[in-house]
């Protein structure tokens, strides 16, 4: 077993990343130009750190799925991004951007990385300026804040209801300067389907063109993984079509280990599901519990007048609504973090209160229309209520909108060191896959700073660190029978699938897996359901390689191909992810065990056997995975219960 | 609801392409244009037939994959939306509905519906971006920059680069998409430091691809998803003549 070392620079939190940074290696420009480093993923952690790299004078070589680097999914993010900037001068800094993301994470994650990552948040804002990335301004000119769930500062800058689309662009721009000047060759309609080992480290990668259908071999004397959350798993999520989890996957059969891939996010305002054709869920920008109100009725009579719309919201009295989050939580009302006002949505629904087809719940803008207007509320969530009319057919300016959970991000990843690189030396992690900052629960606006972080300030450092002492490796050729045997093992698998010819689509069986992750791996886990989800996936995945139909040829585009092989994968990791629900005896963050809640049914942690990250190793298909721990140390930071009441 | 559906099958970028009719049947209204074709492949996989291709992948109308060409008009007939935004209930059952890819030169067909629009990207890569390097950047709030500006800024920064206003144009001409980044750019004081120089390598890249020119129908300004206005390209012309004459 490889000894897991977090490589946490030693001193004083505040100063590890400046002592990092004083003393990293470096590497001289005349070097830079004989090193390659592969980015797959385009997102805003693949695009900000291919084109830190570039600029640097590395030569990188980028791939997304996508025909454009500018479609990753980072572009969906609506609602804002992070940074400790204290522009409001509501005391707000570096420290309080630190403890609100470790407790949000419900005190799961690595405190040096976190700190880091506030520290650094400031100068993501000061980038995305300069590369001209239209924030949102006061009349005064300077930029402004919004406040987001988990935090009681307006640290959330954003670009209206598009801020992943804004900051994307600006890296994708970034990005593109560097194509434009030769440091960057970029690969798109290209997917990684496996990761070339030699010697130990990570060397390269063997990838399908997905418009050809050819099998293509790319070195590089390092490797960075940046191909976002495995959450489309559960196949309704609000990820992409596209978004998939086989890049980390087959990084993990190769030695990467996984960390906690058990904590995901879901998200509490998306819109609910109205039929099972349906493909994917959209979001609603949980800036919208800025000034909307969600409720219940009180009575459950009321309910289901509702469901069967023999009344409508306006009906209700004020008296007979039941604004539960206002409630349970008076100090953070209905901005308390999303896994608390999830949960607290499936409580209601699961009592009969919902409304809608029962899952669903009341968000809504009467009062924040009466009290600001329509035009401002247009002016801050103009875009969103149009998306959310074009989908539902009902204008949430006149009738509240409804809202259920569904999965959203995923905490687990690929574990990495604070170098952010992976148990594989050579094999780096940046954003949504790795295992991130964000412990077991992550907080609005994070991901997107987050991810800049990684890319922009972070990974810039730490992989030059590992460059140095590559300097001396030539390039090497492609034609070594490391990259020979993983090309085969990718075809083999290609061919495997088309030869199964069985009766089932792709969509069918990742549909059928999806819903089961969703009821036994989802919002709330217990352990004879977990069980039974073990038994249940293991069963799915025999079917899949038994009956699958995978339709027409391997050397052309073909969209069928590409999705077996990632819901092959999907079953692989939910599997994982129950196993590593089953372990944690404890509910935190997005992770709840039914078994673990207090009489009131709030969450109850068990610091004392689970204050670590589950690390899991893969050892062969035949044998079960292995659990290590990182044991996690909390100095700077007071541990206590996690308290939105008061 | 039942439709009978025209849709363009292609092999690949050589082989010849023709219209193929198919049936679906039992729709619900709430189904999107895009899952109504999950469901038509369903059934072509059920007879193990190749299923249609075509591009998407977000499908909440911002990452700009998704782009059909249907009855005529790109992302069809609802303004505003992009084709995975497009809902049944805005066809009448029994309805003819005839589904194409983008056509243009400038984006030649791969397959089926999908089309090969990186020629977007040459044009970003000649100049699309403000040219700053990570790192030694002022404070974000040194330079201020009027409200009304960063908006102006925004409704350009606003385009999702799918290809419709080329689509749209009788003469193929990229004049929207490349107007959305240069007046973006134009509005912003970062921006215009190198406000020249971009506008005329974007132009000049834009030319050399094959685009043709703007002759001013407005057809990219009423099909544009994101409803960019055509008042950008004015914009664009501005900064454009600025950069040759001044
Ligand atoms: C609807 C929505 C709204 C959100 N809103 C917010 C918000 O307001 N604030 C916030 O902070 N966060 C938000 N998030 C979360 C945030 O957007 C993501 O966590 C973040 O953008 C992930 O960025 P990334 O760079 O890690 O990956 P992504 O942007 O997902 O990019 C992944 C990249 O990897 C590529 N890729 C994947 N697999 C492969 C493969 N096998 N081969 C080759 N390439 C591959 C893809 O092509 C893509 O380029 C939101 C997420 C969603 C889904
Ligand atoms: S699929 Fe992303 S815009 Fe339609």
């Amino acid at each position: 077993m490889i000894r897991l070392d977090a490589r946490i620079p030693e001193g004083p939190l505040a100063e590890k990343w400046t002592r990092f940074k004083a003393t990293q290696k470096l590497v001289s420009p005349a070097n830079k130009r004989k090193l390659d480093i592969i980015v797959v993923g385009t997102g805003l952690a693949g695009a900000s750190a291919a084109a830190s790299l570039g600029e640097q004078g590395f030569n990188v070589k980028v791939f997304c799925y996508q025909d454009s680097p500018r479609r990753a999914h980072s572009i969906a993010a609506q609602g804002g991004i992070n940074a400790a900037k204290n522009y409001p001068n509501d005391g707000d800094s570096v420290y309080r951007l630190f403890y609100d993301t470790i407790k949000g994470g419900d005190y799961r994650s690595r405190e040096a990385n976190v700190y880091r990552l506030a520290e650094v948040s400031g100068s993501i804002i000061d980038q995305c300026v300069a590369r001209g990335v239209p924030f949102a301004r006061e009349y005064s000119g300077v930029l402004k804040n919004r406040s987001f769930g988990g935090a009681q500062v307006s640290r959330t800058f954003y670009a209206r209801g598009q801020t992943g689309q804004q900051l994307l662009l600006g890296a994708y721009g970034a990005m593109m300067r560097q194509v434009n000047a030769g440091k960057i060759t970029f690969f798109p309609r290209t997917e990684m389907l496996d990761l070339v080992i030699i010697e130990g480290k990570a060397r390269g990668i063997i990838t399908r063109n997905l418009i050809t259908g050819a099998l293509e071999r790319h070195f590089g004397h390092a490797v960075v993984l940046a191909t976002g959350g495995y959450g489309r798993a559960y196949f309704l999520s609000t990820m992409a079509m596209g978004a998939n989890g086989s890049a980390i996957w087959q990084a993990y059969k190769k030695g990467a280990y996984f960390a906690n891939p058990s904590f995901v996010q879901i998200h509490p305002t998306c819109i609910p599901v109205h039929g099972d054709y349906q493909s994917k869920l959209t979001l609603m920008s949980e800036s919208l519990r800025n000034d909307g109100r969600i409720w219940v009725p009180k009575k459950s009579e009321d309910a289901e007048a509702l469901r069967n719309k023999t009344k409508l919201p306006a009906d209700l009295a004020e008296e007979d609504r039941d604004y539960y989050l206002e409630r349970k939580y008076p100090a953070f009302g209905n901005l308390v973090p999303r896994d608390v006002a999830s949960r607290a949505a499936k409580d209601r629904c699961d009592a009969g209160f919902g409304v809608g087809s029962g899952l669903a719940v009341y968000l809504d803008f009467e009062d924040a229309i009466k009290n600001l207007g329509k035009d401002v509320i247009r002016e801050r969530y103009g875009n969103l209520f149009q998306m959310y009319e074009k989908i539902v057919d009902e204008n949430p300016y006149k009738t509240p909108m409804m809202i259920y959970p569904a999965i959203h991000y995923c905490m687990g990843g690929l574990w990495v060191d604070y170098h952010l690189m992976t148990t594989i030396p050579g094999l780096f992690a940046i954003g949504e896959c790795n295992f991130s900052d964000h412990g077991a629960n992550r907080l609005g606006a994070s991901a997107l700073m987050q991810g800049l972080a990684d890319g922009y300030f972070i990974l810039p450092y730490t992989l030059q660190h590992y460059l140095a002492e590559e300097i001396l490796v030539p390039r090497m050729p492609v034609t070594l029978p490391e990259f020979e045997r993983a090309e085969n093992s990718v075809r083999d698998n290609i061919h495997k699938l088309f030869s199964i010819k069985g009766k089932q689509s792709v969509d069918a069986i990742h549909r059928k897996f999806g819903l089961k992750l969703w009821e036994m791996v989802g919002m709330a886990r217990n352990k004879s359901g977990l069980e039974s989800a073990l038994k249940e996936f293991s069963a799915l995945k025999e079917e899949f390689w038994k009956d699958v139909r995978v339709t027409g040829r391997y050397d052309e585009m073909n969209p069928e191909l590409e999705k077996a092989g990632r819901v092959a994968d999907f079953i692989e990791i939910g599997e994982l992810m129950a196993r590593d629900a089953l372990q944690r005896e404890e509910s935190c963050g997005g992770h709840f065990r039914e078994e673990h809640q207090s009489d009131e049914g709030e969450a109850m942690r068990n610091d004392d056997d689970f204050m670590f990250v589950a690390v899991w190793e893969y050892k062969a298909s035949d044998r079960e995975h292995e659990m290590h721990k990182e044991p996690l140390k909390y100095e700077d930071i007071k541990v206590a219960i996690r308290n939105y009441k008061i | 609801m039942d439709f009978t559906l025209k849709i363009w099958r292609q092999e690949n970028a050589r082989a010849k392409g023709r219209f193929v009719t198919y049936h679906v049947t039992g729709i619900s209204p709430e189904c999107s244009f895009l899952e109504m074709l999950d469901i038509l492949n369903q059934q072509l996989i059920d007879k193990f037939e190749k299923p249609v291709c075509y591009d998407h992948d977000c499908r909440e109308g911002i990452c700009g994959a998704c782009g059909l060409y249907i009855n005529g008009r790109p992302h069809g007939q609802d303004d505003g939306v992009t084709t995975c935004q497009l809902h049944m209930r805005r066809y009448r059952d029994g309805d003819t509905i005839t589904v194409e890819p983008w056509r243009a030169k400038p984006f030649p067909v791969i397959k089926d519906l999908v089309v090969d629009r990186s020629a977007f990207d040459k044009i970003i890569a000649s100049g699309g971006y403000i040219s700053v390097s990570t790192g030694g950047v002022p404070d974000a709030n040194t330079i201020l920059v009027p409200k009304e500006d960063a908006e102006l800024a925004m409704d350009a920064a606003a385009c999702i680069g799918c290809g419709a206003c080329v689509a749209a144009c009788k003469n193929a001409s990229a004049m929207l998409f490349v107007a959305s980044k240069v007046s973006q750019f134009a509005k912003l004081p970062q921006g215009r430091v190198e406000a020249k120089e971009r506008v005329k390598k974007m132009v000049a890249k834009m030319d050399e691809l094959g685009f043709g020119a703007c002759t001013n129908t407005g057809a990219c300004e009423v099909e544009c998803p994101k409803n960019i206005s055509l008042s950008h390209i004015a914009c664009l012309n501005r900064e454009y003549f600025k950069a040759k004459i001044l």
